[in-house]
């Protein structure tokens, strides 16, 4: 009962794709962390900078372009790519919130959260909000059941939510309207 | 050499011989003896790395050598699992694991469509004989299966997934013959499937290969004219002086009357061929005068589905039950 | 007050900092290693201490060490598994965020044991924010000298670095994570060979799980034999607990391996007793092992107390007991439902499934699928016999324990909770609301445990 929800594999109305002088930058760095014949061990930290510079999605483009940093087949990306759940193979919302329903959250109450958010956002989860704003996910585990219910969005956690938490939350966002990465420093 | 003893028959085998491989050998030896063969539908010996996946082939090793009789706790892969000298395996003599075979030939099946009437490999697919072999009658799956939607990858083959079983040897052909993998598997768990990047054609001199490889009709060979039952075709040994140094040019033609229906390479008595073949031999070749036929091909192990067996209630039924003589 | 060896200065000011660490006793471990010890002395305490990895399976650290292959002139690597993905675990964030540099020299002493001139840190890839604080305690540590050629002089060489991964429980598994530290799905290998012979890119590799390595510290610093002081039987030392659930202190605790299960529940000094209502049940090592009832947990099939250790824990095998596991420990009131919890736990395994082998990825997904259909009444008598055989036919046919990992669960709610089960047949009204545990409590009918 993995992900169902289709990768986007066409190129049409897709932007294109190019790192940054700073992303290829990190990629050097990340590539240098294995011997040199072992390159392809770069290939999740950097499909995570791809992601992060392509908003928060991996596009064809982005794919290409990681295929092409490391010399790989494209289709070795395409295999590891659509392997991990962190990756998403569409686009998402400005804010991708990933609520923990996994059973210690289960236990703690991540059902009330998780409806309370669809609720307050008025998606199901796997949908964006129209304005492009929220895409609810359902994750699992993400290390935090002792501080559950929880979210993670980017690189950070929110613990120990209430409705209250979540609606204050989701306003600060709102205001501060900033795409949030893993990557984020 | 280490002996080993499978079935309560002995036999001794060169260092480094697999179960799978002793069984067989076995086999060999003795005809009246296959029995002791385990089912293997995602090994394939010439392809490096393959085996351990689809868990047909699990045996129960009773003692694990003579240096260290004890039994090892769990089911091994045959394929994957390396003979001690005074090991003890049971394959057919332990109810349990054929029990568990019987299990995870279950597993294999409550996803699969059940559509042999209408699927090329009839008559030649091994997911048949397993089902026929170590299956239950009948089916416990309630629920959806899985689907998906026929596509071409490339002008000369095509790809049923729904009727994949992920043996990944498609996979490891594509790695270990041709010059650049572009297809593989994606996603995971039980969403995982063969897909190309992008629909990606697959083009490459030995990519056809991938359609001998595979033990269901997930593969197929678009060049197939008039896809006809393969009982209906006559499959003879023949071979050319192939242009590529890597192709050995010896293959099956599977004719009617004087018309080449389709090239395959030759599978041996395990359903593996004895040589892989390239592109031009099998998708270009379709006229007997390319070729110097040898004489027939005698077919003695797969199951063959008379075509009168139509299969009333998909969601619910066990396999259409093989024949295991073609018709005349 | 129990002792702590891993956790002593959790609360020390600047203890995140190399300087603040060093202020505590930092690095002592390799000072002495490398300056007074060599390789053979500290595999020798390490055995010494009976350590067992931490990750899940306890097996014992000493022995592992000393499987590691040795062939000339081929590197050997040191890889943390800080993959952590085990639900109801959180042990490893919690050290790892407030304590890095612990991991770092552990990791440091331990290469320098088992020979490895570079070795890395698996991270999962939601830790995102830690593995910026591992690399900038990295870095830390490689500027002072740490790291690098020719450590303290005394002529051996280490690199650390870390890694993320994508999200993938099956990542935690040994070899999954190897393939996923070669930039690969996170296929589990086939074993044999095993790692200590050919793993990271087909040399011999040891992989520990971050617990494991941050105990060699205090094993190197006091001794084995003082660290095997600690702790009854075959279960020495400290051992991190997450505890979560139901209760009303969840955290990260570190204990005495050996204190009794209820002091552990009960005691304020650890998880502060069950919230609000009755103790149900209790998954005591993290999702993978066997759920076992309120009266199981005090007490073994025998009657004695039961004790947080791998024995205890596991005493009257599947039948009446569980396993430590990986410390991952939840308590479940009696508003809580087996059946709903163990349907989330199945969707669990279904999700992280890496799909290689049949039995696995065919029969998790039809668990998920009758489980989901008893939770919501709409089940039948004869799917908790279907549940029951498709488990038994997953379990010990897969290629990597994650097949047993599903299998488990199923089977040990079933066994203790079947009339819970039937419940949900019995009264499909009463179970429409999720919540339906909430008002009435379903009253189990006491079983009489078989020895
Ligand atoms: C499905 C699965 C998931 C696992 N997840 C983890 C994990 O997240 N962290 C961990 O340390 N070990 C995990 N393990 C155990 C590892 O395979 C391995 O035994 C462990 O890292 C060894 O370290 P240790 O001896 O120090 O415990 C997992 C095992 C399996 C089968
Ligand atoms: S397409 Fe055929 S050969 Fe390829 S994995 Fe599926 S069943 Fe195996
Ligand atoms: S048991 Fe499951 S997770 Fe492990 S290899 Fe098989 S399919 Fe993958
Ligand atoms: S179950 Fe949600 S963080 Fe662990
Ligand atoms: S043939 Fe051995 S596991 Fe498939």
């Amino acid at each position: 009962m993995a992900s169902t929800i289709k990768a986007v594999t066409t190129t049409e109305g897709v932007a294109p794709f190019r790192f940054s002088e700073a992303g290829l930058a990190e990629c050097r760095r990340l590539i240098a962390r294995y011997p040199a014949e072992q390159s392809k061990s770069a290939l999740l930290p950097i499909l995570h900078v791809a992601q992060s510079e392509n908003d928060g999605w991996l596009s064809v483009y982005a794919m290409d372009a990681v295929a092409e940093v490391l010399g790989i087949q494209r289709i070795e990306v395409f295999e590891v790519a659509s392997f991990y759940s962190m990756y998403n193979l569409h686009p998402v919302g400005t804010y991708h919130l990933e609520v923990c329903r996994t059973t210690p959250c289960m236990l703690r109450g991540a059902d009330d959260l998780m409806a309370h958010l669809e609720k307050r956002l008025g998606i199901h989860v796997g949908e964006t909000t129209k304005d492009g704003m929220f895409t609810l996910k359902g994750v699992e585990c993400l290390g935090s059941c002792g501080t559950a219910p929880m979210l993670q969005c980017g690189a950070k956690y929110h613990e120990n939510l209430t409705p209250e938490r979540a609606d204050s939350l989701i306003e600060q966002l709102r205001a501060e309207n900033k795409r949030q990465n893993y990557t984020d420093q | 050499m280490p002996k080993v003893t499978i079935d309560n028959i002995e036999i001794e085998v060169p260092e480094g011989t697999t179960i799978l491989q002793a069984a067989r050998m076995i086999g060999e030896r003795n005809k009246a003896d296959r029995h002791v063969v385990p089912p293997a539908m995602c090994y394939y010996t010439s392809l490096k790395t393959s085996g351990g996946y689809c868990r047909t082939c699990i045996v129960k090793v009773s003692q694990g050598s003579t240096k260290d009789p004890r039994p090892m706790p769990k089911p091994v892969a045959s394929c994957r699992t390396n003979v001690m000298d005074g090991m003890v395996v049971q394959n057919t003599t332990s109810p349990e694991l054929l029990d568990a075979r019987k299990g995870v030939t279950e597993f294999l099946l409550i996803n699969h469509p059940l559509d042999c009437p209408i699927c090329d490999q009839a008559g030649e697919c091994h997911l048949q004989d397993l089902g026929y072999e170590h299956g239950a009658e009948g089916s416990r799956y309630e629920f959806e299966r899985r689907t998906f939607d026929p596509i071409d990858i490339g002008d000369t083959i095509k790809l049923h997934m729904t009727r994949c079983i992920l043996c990944y040897r498609c996979v490891k052909v594509a790695e270990q013959l041709t010059d650049g993998r572009v297809h593989g598997v994606i996603n995971r768990g039980d969403v995982s499937e063969i897909s190309t990047y992008i629909q990606q054609a697959v083009e490459n001199d030995f990519s056809g290969n991938m359609i001998d490889v595979c033990p269901v009709g997930a593969l197929t060979d678009k060049t197939f004219r008039f896809a006809s039952r393969v009982w209906y075709t006559k499959p003879v040994d023949a071979h050319r002086d192939c242009e590529n140094p890597k192709c050995t040019g010896k293959v099956v033609l599977w004719l009617k009357g004087n018309e080449v229906l389709r090239v395959t390479g030759r599978k041996d008595q395990w359903g593996e061929v004895e040589s892989f073949i390239c592109n031009t031999c099998r998708f270009d070749k379709k006229d007997v005068k390319h070729w110097t036929v040898e004489g027939p091909r005698h077919l003695d192990r797969h199951s063959v589905i008379a075509p009168t067996t139509t299969n009333s209630s998909r969601s619910r039924s066990s396999l259409p039950r093989p024949l295991r003589k073609a018709p005349p | 007050m129990a002792r702590k060896l891993l956790l002593e200065h959790d609360n020390k000011p600047g203890i995140q900092g190399l300087e603040g660490y060093r202020a505590n006793g930092g690095y002592r471990s390799v000072e002495k290693a490398l300056k007074t010890m060599g390789p053979e002395a500290v595999l020798e305490e390490v055995k010494k201490s009976g350590l067992r990895g931490r990750g899940g399976a306890g097996f014992p650290t000493g022995l592992k060490w000393s499987f590691m292959a040795k062939p000339p002139g081929v590197p050997r690597y040191l890889v943390v598994n800080a993959d952590e993905s085990e639900p109801g675990t959180f042990k490893d964030r919690y050290l790892m965020e407030r304590i890095p540099h612990i991991l770092i020299e552990g990791m440091i002493t331990s290469s320098f044991a088992l020979g490895a001139n570079v070795s890395y840190i698996y991270i999962r890839g939601e830790y995102f924010y830690i593995y910026r604080i591992l690399e900038r305690a990295i870095e830390e540590a490689r500027a002072a000298g740490w790291l690098g050629k020719n450590i303290l002089g005394s002529g051996f060489d280490h690199d650390i670095h870390v890694q993320v991964g994508a999200g993938a429980y099956i990542c935690g598994e040994e070899t999954a994570l190897l393939e996923s530290l070669e930039g690969k799905r996170g296929n589990p290998r086939i074993k044999p060979p095993f790692p200590a012979v050919k793993g990271l890119y087909g040399c011999p590799t040891v992989v520990n799980n971050v617990e494991t390595i941050a105990a060699v510290v205090p094993i190197v610093n006091d001794g084995g034999e003082e660290y095997a002081k600690i702790g009854i039987g075959k279960s020495t030392g400290t051992k991190l607990i997450s505890a979560g659930g139901n209760i009303n202190k969840p955290g990260v605790y570190e204990i005495d391996l050996g204190i009794t299960c209820e002091e552990f529940l009960n005691s304020d000094e650890w998880c502060g007793g069950v919230q609000g209502r009755a103790l149900k049940a209790l998954v005591p090592g993290g999702s993978s092992v066997p759920i076992i009832p309120a009266e199981l947990y005090f007490k073994t099939a025998a009657g004695e107390a039961r004790l947080m250790t791998y024995e205890s824990l596991s005493d009257g095998g599947f039948a009446t007991g569980s396993m430590l596991g990986s410390g991952g420990f939840y308590a479940y009131n009696d508003a809580q439902c087996i059946v709903r919890s163990t349907w989330n736990h199945t969707r669990f395994y279904a999700h992280e499934s890496c799909g290689q082998c049949s039995p696995c990825r065919e029969g998790t997904g039809w668990m998920e699928k009758v489980l989901h259909r008893i939770e919501n009444g709409e089940g039948r008598l004869e799917d908790i016999d279907l549940l029951w055989d498709i488990q038994r036919k997953i379990e010990g046919n897969t290629i990597c324990p994650l097949g047993d990992a599903a299998a488990w669960p199923v089977a040990s709610a079933i066994r203790h909770f079947r009339d819970e089960f039937e419940f949900h047949v019995y009264h499909p009204q009463k179970v429409k609301d999720p919540k339906h545990f909430e008002k009435t409590p379903f009253v189990r009918k006491p079983k009489t445990v078989a020895a």
